[in-house]
């Protein structure tokens, strides 16, 4: 009872929080400074049309390696929490057709819709998540929600065909050849331009051209590729048995 | 209806996130099924972001994409801060590998104990 009467009581004060925040609250009718800063310099500073981009990528560059460093911690600790506990003597007394069949059993098959379905898209959801990434500093978009494009894909994969195999060493190459080219491109600016990260490494070419901005799209095409096969591993971890060997 | 067309939008928009806000603390305070906490902190988290993009909303604003449609020179006035949309891009990210840890979490229990409740697991309790 007194557990309930605090819950509440929580809740009341947090309420009082948010009327106040939401009763004192006026719209912006200018940009912060910051904002004006970004908005007036980036598209000549950067040669990036979406001025998220910008940001993301390049002005808090340090902050998305980091954010993609917390999604790789997190990958792994799903790796190591959803990891095989099979016991070796169970391993020993079953033969290989017999373990075959025993995870035969535990899927039940897809319908044919969601097979055919799944065959006809695939190749359109991964290559609308390769477009969504490589177009990212030009339109809505980007390395992360283009690498969420195609774990859908791998979602779907995982949906149609719950026995498909993915190989998780190639998950583990492609993941870390594209960690270490991301913070390669970085140290290269420390290097060549103004500093970690910088994109002025390359060309900023024409505005608004795919090939442009600099290293943007070279750096979003890695963010991509480590996101979409990181969450892909995600998916394949949340499998109700592990099939595939480690 | 008129007296709605006076309320900027990005008001509607924080409000919605604040209510988010506390329906998702009310049900991970109070569910006692953990798959109903992770759904709980999931609209806590989404109800932060809201919160975050309305605050970086200017009156008559538009997506900070700097192309034919809104030429350079015009560009401070007309779009909206891409710093907070910027930092809720982060925030997603970080929400989805947080989600993505409890859910496992969650897996990992329920194949130790065959329970979800969590006032089941409580020897490790001091």
């Amino acid at each position: 009872m007194i557990k309930r009467l605090f819950i509440f009581l929580i809740l009341a004060v947090m309420a009082v929080i948010f009327l106040k925040l939401a009763t004192n609250y006026s719209e912006n009718t200018v940009l912060s400074k910051l904002g004006y800063y970004y908005a007036e310099q980036g598209p000549a500073e950067l040669g990036a049309p979406n001025l998220v981009t910008a940001v993301v990528v390049t002005y808090r560059g340090l902050d998305t390696l980091g954010e993609v460093t917390v999604l790789f911690i997190s990958a792994a600790g799903v790796g190591l929490l959803l990891r095989r506990t099979r016991r070796k003597d169970d391993d020993e007394d079953l033969e290989e057709g017999d373990r075959a069949e025993e995870t035969a059993g535990v899927h039940k098959p897809a319908s044919e819709i969601v097979e055919t379905a799944t065959e006809l898209l695939l190749p359109m959801v991964i290559l609308f998540g390769i477009y969504v990434f490589l177009n990212g500093h030009l339109s809505p978009g980007g390395g992360f929600q283009g690498g969420a494009i195609i774990a859908s894909g791998t979602m779907f994969l995982l949906l149609a065909l719950p026995e498909s195999h993915i190989s998780r060493l190639m998950i583990a190459m492609i993941e870390s050849l594209s960690g270490f080219s991301y913070v390669v491109v970085g140290v290269l600016g420390v290097i060549l331009a103004g500093g970690f990260l910088d994109n002025r490494i390359l060309d900023l070419g024409t505005y608004g051209a795919l090939f442009s901005a600099g290293a943007i799209p070279l750096i979003y095409v890695f963010v991509g590729l480590k996101v979409g096969f990181e969450l892909s591993a995600v998916l394949d971890r949340f499998r109700k048995e592990d099939t595939g060997p480690l | 209806m008129t007296f709605l067309a006076d309320i900027p939008i990005s008001l509607i928009v924080l409000c919605s996130g604040l209510v988010l806000v506390l329906i998702g603390l009310w049900g991970m305070l109070t569910q006692r099924n953990m798959i109903r906490m992770i759904v709980g902190f999931s609209l806590t988290d989404t109800g932060i972001h809201m919160v975050m993009v309305s605050i970086g909303y200017v009156t008559g604003g538009t997506a900070p994409i700097i192309n034919d449609a809104v030429p350079i020179a015009e560009a401070a006035s007309r779009v909206v801060d891409p710093v907070p949309s910027a930092l809720v891009l982060t925030a997603i990210v970080i929400g989805l590998g947080v989600t993505a840890v409890m859910l496992s979490y969650a897996v990992r229990i329920y194949k130790a104990r065959g329970t979800l409740m969590i006032d089941e697991c409580t020897e490790s309790r001091g």
